[in-house]
């Protein structure tokens, strides 16, 4: 985990579970789910809907009581506060929703002014902040417009600046593009990450697009039937996925490593040789030079380029590249060997492309 | 002052419209001061509401419904005792508003609680999830968003309640409904029913424009 040595996590959820009892057999949201989040980051959950971490990050602020499992958030243990205390560490975690969650009876400064408003802040004050808050989210102008007269994305914004107005140090966004155009979801994603870059905020999220993830994540959770199977620096779990979950997401966003198909397609190896896929993942400076080809020549292997990809994640470029090596099963394995050792990552992908 | 009614009568219909006002926007006051507590109330206990309590919700459903259940004209004579009580007697327009009240109650609850439950649930969270009380989710979440809602409601219930105060004849309550039956129903003067319907038609009107305008205008969706 990146964060700086002796800071304590933002938000800290340990071993938390949550059973639904509906009708017929309990449901298991959250089977043991246990998290740390570093102040300054921006964390992703992601996973398919009914993963549990909708459940999770309502957990968060205990608008969802977990069953057991403690929720630290800030140094405070929200599990065993009272109501009252609570209500009041509520008032320092903004959360924004899929479906905006505004108030329609309100104009837009009426609804970026509630939180103040529920916390007793005086009028002036409020006013002050909202006038503050406005620019920040670009709605100068819609000041008086009811919630029914602008766009998904200009709601998601007065979503966002109403979760700011009691200046909290934590965001939570419950699927806060998934119900925006692609456009509108990287205005809002940018918006995000720039007011985590002038505000002293933590953020979580969750999402269940894996682009989301990857345009403005630090880390990212993997989540599926209530448990974490995967988490990690965004980069690293782009480009090293090790569950087959979270590879199928991925693969969602930077597409398959190997095309599917591709592999029926090869030509045979000759006898005495074998056939082999490898996954070479060239992160930062040592790029390809001329990797290939050299180690064609050095150890007498056909090697054959199924597919490749140059791509960043963050500001950290990457390349991915698929290869298809025939030679003696020694030879590759030395030629693996040896590309490690330029600091390459390498590793046999088999045939069935995941 | 109606060409087509004695004079004597011009006056019998006067008095009789203000006491129809009077049931229909007293019990229509009292209903909604009595009905919007015991919504909100009934919406806050009800399952998944923001304190469910069967122990609470479940007896005022069930008392709703008897009430609404019973048919006005029973309901009136059944409940003297308590009219007695309350009012001091059982006979007149001021006795009339107490079964007028109490049914138009039971009724606009119901109507006040489907209001409320219109309100997106997402919104309420949105309020606790600011640390919101449930006092100000109520005052200011629940009932701000529910009001053309409540507005359409209270016009329903004023509707109704003209209807129920032409019952109230039979308590001595008075009223068009009353002038109605006894002149134009009892003593054959279809000139005089003929008026009293086309008042209270006009009444009727009048009020649904009127509600439908106010919930026009508190309208923001």
């Amino acid at each position: 985990m990146p964060d700086a040595p002796g800071q304590p996590p933002a938000i800290s959820l340990h071993a938390l579970v949550r059973e639904f009892r509906g009708r017929g057999t309990p449901m298991r949201a959250l089977d043991g789910v246990s998290l740390d989040v570093a102040p300054g980051e921006v964390f992703g959950i992601v996973g398919r809907s009914g993963a549990g971490k909708s459940t999770l990050l309502r957990c968060v602020n205990l608008l969802e009581r977990p069953d057991s499992g403690t929720v630290t958030v800030l140094g405070q243990e929200m599990t065993r506060l009272d109501e009252a205390a609570l209500r009041q560490a509520r008032r320092g975690i903004g959360m924004v929703f899929q479906h905006f969650n505004l108030l329609s009876a309100r104009t837009v400064a009426g609804n970026i002014a509630f939180p103040l408003e529920i916390a007793g802040v005086p009028r002036a004050e409020r006013e002050a902040r909202v006038a503050e808050l406005l620019p920040l989210v670009g709605l100068e102008a819609r000041r008086d417009y009811y919630p029914a007269q602008l766009s998904g994305g200009q709601k998601q914004r007065v979503g966002i600046a109403r979760a700011l107005a009691s200046r909290p140090r934590i965001l939570l966004c419950d699927e806060a593009t998934s119900a925006l155009d692609p456009e509108t979801t990287e205005e809002i994603l940018s918006l995000i990450r720039s007011i985590r870059d002038r505000l002293d905020l933590t953020v979580l999220l969750i999402t269940h697009e894996m682009a989301v993830v990857k345009a403005i994540c630090d880390r990212v959770a993997v989540m599926e039937a209530g448990m974490v199977i995967e988490q990690g620096r965004v980069f690293d779990v782009f480009t090293r996925p090790a569950h087959p979950t979270t590879r199928r997401f991925v693969s969602e966003v930077i597409g398959h490593v190997v095309p599917p198909g591709t592999v029926a397609r090869l030509p045979d190896p000759n006898p005495g040789e074998e056939r082999r896929l490898l996954q070479v993942l060239f992160a930062g400076p040592s790029s390809t030079r001329a990797v290939v080809s050299e180690a064609s020549r050095r150890f007498g292997l056909d090697l054959n380029i199924v597919s490749g990809r140059i791509d960043a994640i963050g500001s950290e470029p990457y390349g991915l590249m698929a290869l298809a090596a025939y030679g003696p099963p020694n030879a590759i394995e030395e030629a693996s060997a040896w590309m490690r050792s330029l600091g390459l990552d390498v590793s046999d992908i088999g045939e069935d492309p995941a | 002052m109606i060409p087509w009614l004695p004079p004597a009568l011009t006056d019998l219909l006067i008095e009789a419209a203000w006491q129809t006002l009077l049931m229909t926007f007293g019990g229509a006051v009292i209903a909604i001061i009595a009905g919007l507590p015991l919504a909100l109330l009934l919406h806050t206990t009800g399952p998944g509401g923001l304190l469910p309590n069967g122990w609470i919700n479940r007896p005022i459903g069930l008392l709703v419904n008897a009430i609404r259940s019973t048919p006005f004209i029973i309901l009136m004579v059944a409940i003297v005792p308590f009219t007695r009580l309350v009012a001091g007697t059982s006979i007149g327009t001021t006795a009339a508003l107490v079964p007028l009240a109490l049914a138009a109650t039971a009724f606009i609850v119901r109507l006040f609680e489907n209001a409320l439950r219109e309100v997106d649930r997402g919104v309420i969270e949105a309020a606790r999830a600011m640390g919101a009380t449930r006092t100000q989710i109520m005052a200011r979440v629940l009932v701000p968003e529910a009001l053309p809602g409540l507005i359409a409601a209270i016009t329903v219930t004023l509707v109704g309640l003209v209807g129920y105060s032409a019952m109230a004849g039979a308590i001595g309550g008075g009223g068009l409904g009353d002038l109605g039956i006894r002149f134009g129903y009892q003593r054959f003067m279809p000139e005089v029913m003929a008026t009293v319907v086309a008042i209270l038609i006009l009444f009727v009107q009048g009020l649904q424009s009127l509600g439908d305008w106010l919930v026009r205008r508190f309208s923001r969706r």
